[in-house]
């Protein structure tokens, strides 16, 4: 009886825990399914490269690049922002901050990420937006930049965590024997605590680069929204995400444009397994660098 | 709690037959000073952590410092080279000496005291660098940029901490291939390259197997003719074999100290005694 009891909660908790890979295969294979028709009409080189994105025309365009370079842009752009912000506050928390500073910063940094996108969007839109437009004397506020600046910000606890995480892992006994031949501290910095966390370091970059890229609602709301090859920062873009959200409720199901939504929507899937591999492979690195094993 | 409480009443003990006592505790001793700690107490907060310490060490000797745990010996040998100051809310009182120079005046460099004072530490902590940067890293930091030079003295370095013959071909290995001894030997190239008068042990073979351990402490003894030493060590047989002097402690205060001879055959004190025999601790 005892051991049909344990049999039963084994299978359960087995369940539980293949159950995201369940997931992760039944949105894969959603991908693919519906994605894939749409290279029957146009090759896969012609949807990334192409250069004009009408679907609703007759004949349709589905050129995606407008749509790439737009999530590039402000994805290079939100980096520019989350690095320095990120990094020197995991900086700060883990080298200088005194125990009381970081007993405030730490859970004020983490309630930062757990802000709902839309209000960020808000945000943005509100404040944001009519403030740049004014001082840079531009014709629409809502731009590549305003998207970057405020997706750095929503990026920059990401990047902070992950990079306070690395930080720490780096032995105390690394800075004592740094300071016991002469470092000081910039030096003991420097040379030793960020080379040690810099594989850490560049996780916590990649992670924080894939959460801008992935996000929808704050580049829907601040973006501009024109799918349009920005020639400037201060351009309107659009991005994959966004273009999937706002098009997606008038697609027609089933039809071309309908795919080359799902197609979108793989790319985009393809472009953050690629950073989830390349963060995977270098905080892998790290540990084994660190001596702390697999 | 229970062993606590017997070195509390041991303590006492003692504090009351107090006979005479000199200021360094009865120690006979001769040789050119080269740390004098005079009148020292130390706190971890509100937590006295070594009372009223007076010692001398004396150059080119071995100087083991014992005692069982959380006497303060490690405490006292990080006083030497201010490594405490990396902990908060710690606090000194009382006068210690490098040479002429008082360590802890705010006018002193704490850079130039690190590094004639070198430390190797109790679990060997090599940085994740090449071996040649592990040891090349305190020259570095000190501005050395002579690229001849660098090299000249890492092999010194390295010949001095008998690590050369098992590392020469492999320089640019990462030093965290190399076994536990051989990253301790690394730590104590490391700390020699940059010329430090004293070089301070803080239970260096604590993580270490025998034939490591006894490879460190022949080392010790080599390098006692160009360094003074003072080594904090668990292990009492460590002590008699490689120390010229031994000071013991007790709950922050310094018992005993004398010729390593004089301390392991014919102590002053009972406690002394009551611990090299391994009545407690």
């Amino acid at each position: 009886m005892k051991y049909k009891k344990e049999l039963f909660y084994r299978l359960i908790f087995n369940i539980l825990a293949f159950a995201s890979l369940f997931f992760l295969i039944g949105i894969t294979i959603i991908l693919f399914k519906e994605g894939l028709p749409i290279f029957k009409q146009l090759p896969f080189f012609k949807f990334v490269t192409g250069e004009y994105w009408y679907p609703t025309y007759d004949p349709p365009d589905f050129g995606i690049l407008p749509l790439i370079l737009g999530s590039i842009w402000v994805t290079l752009g939100a980096l520019f922002i989350c690095v320095p912000l990120g990094v020197g506050s995991a900086l700060f928390l883990n080298e200088l901050a005194t125990n009381r500073q970081r007993s405030i910063l730490k859970p004020l940094i983490e309630i930062l990420a757990g802000i709902p996108s839309i209000v960020y969007g808000f945000f943005g839109m509100v404040i944001v937006a009519p403030f740049l437009q004014k001082i840079f004397n531009l014709p629409v506020g809502l731009t590549a930049f305003t998207g970057s600046l405020i997706l750095g910000i929503m990026a920059t606890p990401t990047v902070c965590s992950i990079a306070e995480d690395a930080l720490s892992f780096v032995p105390k006994t690394f800075r004592e024997a740094s300071y016991a031949v002469g470092a000081n501290r910039w030096q003991t910095l420097t040379k030793v605590v960020i080379p040690a966390g810099g594989s850490g370091i560049s996780t916590a970059i990649i992670l924080g680069m894939s959460r801008a890229i992935g996000e929808t609602m704050t580049v829907l709301m601040v973006c501009g929204g024109a799918a349009v090859i920005p020639s400037s920062i201060f351009q309107p873009v659009r991005t994959l995400t966004a273009t999937i959200a706002a098009e997606m409720g008038e697609a027609v199901m089933g039809d071309s444009h309908y795919h080359a939504l799902f197609a979108i929507g793989l790319v985009l899937f393809m472009i953050t397994l690629v950073f989830n591999i390349i963060a995977e492979i270098i905080s892998r690195r790290f540990r084994i660098k660190l001596g702390l094993g697999r | 709690m229970e062993s606590t409480k017997q070195f509390s009443n041991l303590l006492k003990k003692f504090n009351n037959s107090k006979t005479e006592q000199t200021e360094n505790k009865g120690a006979k001793v001769t040789g050119k000073v080269i740390i004098r700690v005079k009148d020292v107490n130390f706190y971890y907060g509100n937590t006295l952590a070594l009372k009223n310490v007076n010692l001398d060490i004396y150059q080119n000797k071995v100087t083991a410092v014992i005692g069982p745990s959380g006497c303060g010996k490690s405490t006292l040998i990080r006083l030497f080279n201010r490594m405490n100051e990396l902990i908060p809310k710690t606090r000194l009182e009382g006068l210690i000496q490098l040479g002429q120079i008082n360590i802890y005046d705010p006018a002193s460099d704490v850079v130039d005291i690190r590094r004639r004072v070198g430390m190797v530490f109790q679990k060997p902590n090599p940085f994740p660098k090449s071996i040649f940067e592990n040891v090349a890293f305190g020259l570095k930091v000190n501005g050395i940029k002579d690229k001849k030079y660098l090299s000249e003295k890492v092999e010194k370095s390295l010949k001095d901490s008998a690590l050369w013959n098992e590392v020469k071909n492999r320089l640019n290995d990462n030093a965290l291939q190399l076994s536990g001894g051989q990253q301790q030997r690394l730590c104590i190239a490391r700390t020699l390259a940059v010329e430090p008068e004293v070089v301070l042990f803080d239970e260096p073979c604590s993580a270490l197997d025998p034939t490591s351990t006894a490879k460190i402490e022949e080392l010790i003894l080599e390098l006692k003719k160009s360094y003074t030493i003072v080594i904090v060590t668990h292990n009492m047989q460590q002590a008699a074999r490689i120390a010229d002097f031994t000071a013991f402690f007790m709950l922050g205060e310094l018992i005993e100290y004398d010729n390593t001879h004089k301390i392991y055959t014919n102590p002053a004190n009972k406690l002394t005694e009551d611990y090299i025999t391994g009545r407690f601790g």
